[in-house]
């Protein structure tokens, strides 16, 4: 009797854990996480910024490799326009080797990554924004001192070919941000790997 | 001339039986009218997977162990892989590999957004996923894993239902 307390009690801890999250319209809380130099990392931090492109994605799946450049891209077009990307690996290390602290310093070296790539080390970030996989991405619009998301979901929609992308869902939330007009599509989905929870 | 030709065609069925056929490719619209045409009461049981996707692997001997177990009944398993196209050869090598008994599929669906809802609009997109069709309906979808007990109960389940 007293094991099936806990388990109902652990089933209602992990369903509130997988309806947990952000919708569009939200207000996110900021976050403060380690970034690949040491240094701590919040949105608070970049004073000039209008928004911010938060990307979950992590080194070893093969999903979020597809969209590295793309997302050094999207840095590199949009930071200057005011919507720099955050980048948080969500992954527990001690599920998948390959996305521990060390490794991402490695790999944003090789990729030479020109944004912050922060580590979640307790998943809480990860948890409140609702990320379900990599990559996934949240553009949140600075408002005062709020941040309020305005789009969830994909960068685009080909992963596995970025020259055959119809739709660069990413870019066209930001531009339409910018613009001061409403995102449309403000979520879309993407298959990817799922976030590796501490056990 | 005519004995050459039959060692041509001796030879070529040989080579057929030797080299498998690369991984048959189909579009969410082709896979959802099989398992979904006419009042069929074959459970269909789509499983979607990856070759690269750990916990995808880790339970596929559940389903494998199933396909055996039900093999009896009115039961069609099918694994789709969400590899990309290109990768064909590495799905058909992995399915040789692994003895992977269901029917092997790779999907080429273009854009998720779009067909990840065709399948169920509470799926995030996150693999593994599963999905059961019966009686020309989508019956059952789970985003996530399965252990054996979990598999072999929710398929027994929507066997048994009228």
């Amino acid at each position: 009797m007293k094991n099936l307390a806990i388990l109902a009690a652990a089933v209602v801890l992990m369903s509130s854990f997988i309806t947990a999250g952000y919708n569009v319209g939200d207000k996110a809380v900021d976050f403060k996480l380690q970034n690949i130099d040491g240094k701590m990392v919040s949105m608070a931090d970049f004073k000039s910024a209008k928004g911010f492109i938060i990307t979950f994605t992590c080194n070893h799946c093969p999903f979020a490799k597809a969209y590295e450049d793309r997302i050094i891209a999207l840095n590199a077009k949009y930071a200057p326009l005011g919507y720099p990307v955050i980048a948080i690996n969500p992954n527990d290390p001690k599920q998948v080797e390959e996305d521990s602290y060390v490794n991402m310093q490695k790999r944003a070296k090789e990729k030479s990554f020109t944004f912050p790539y922060l580590i979640d080390e307790t998943q809480e970030v990860t948890r409140t924004f609702g990320a379900a996989h990599t990559p996934h991405i949240y553009i949140v619009q600075k408002s005062g001192t709020d941040y309020v998301v305005k789009y969830i979901g994909a960068i685009d929609d080909n992963s596995g070919d970025a020259t055959a992308v119809k739709e660069k869902y990413a870019e066209k939330a930001v531009d339409a941000l910018l613009a001061g007009k409403s995102v449309n599509p403000s979520s879309t989905k993407a298959v990817g790997c799922s976030i590796k929870w501490k056990s | 001339m005519k004995t050459i030709s039959k060692a041509g065609l001796l030879f070529f069925i040989c080579m057929q039986t030797l080299v498998s056929a690369p991984v048959k490719v189909v579009n969410m619209d082709t896979l959802l009218k099989e398992t979904t045409a006419g009042k069929n009461d074959t459970l269909y049981v789509v499983n979607f997977w990856a070759t690269w996707c750990a916990p995808c692997v880790k339970e596929l001997p559940a389903f494998q162990t199933m396909y055996t177990k039900f093999a009896p009944q009115k039961v069609k398993m099918i694994f789709v892989s969400l590899n990309t196209i290109k990768d064909n050869a590495t799905v058909e090598k992995f399915a040789k590999q692994h003895d992977l008994k269901p029917e092997v599929l790779l999907l080429d669906a273009g854009n998720p957004n779009v067909w990840i809802n065709k399948v169920d609009t509470t799926w995030s997109g996150t693999i593994p996923a599963t999905a059961m069709y019966r009686m020309g309906k989508k019956v059952y979808f789970h985003e996530g894993d399965f252990t054996e007990d979990q598999l072999k109960n929710i398929i027994q389940l929507k066997l048994s239902e009228k």
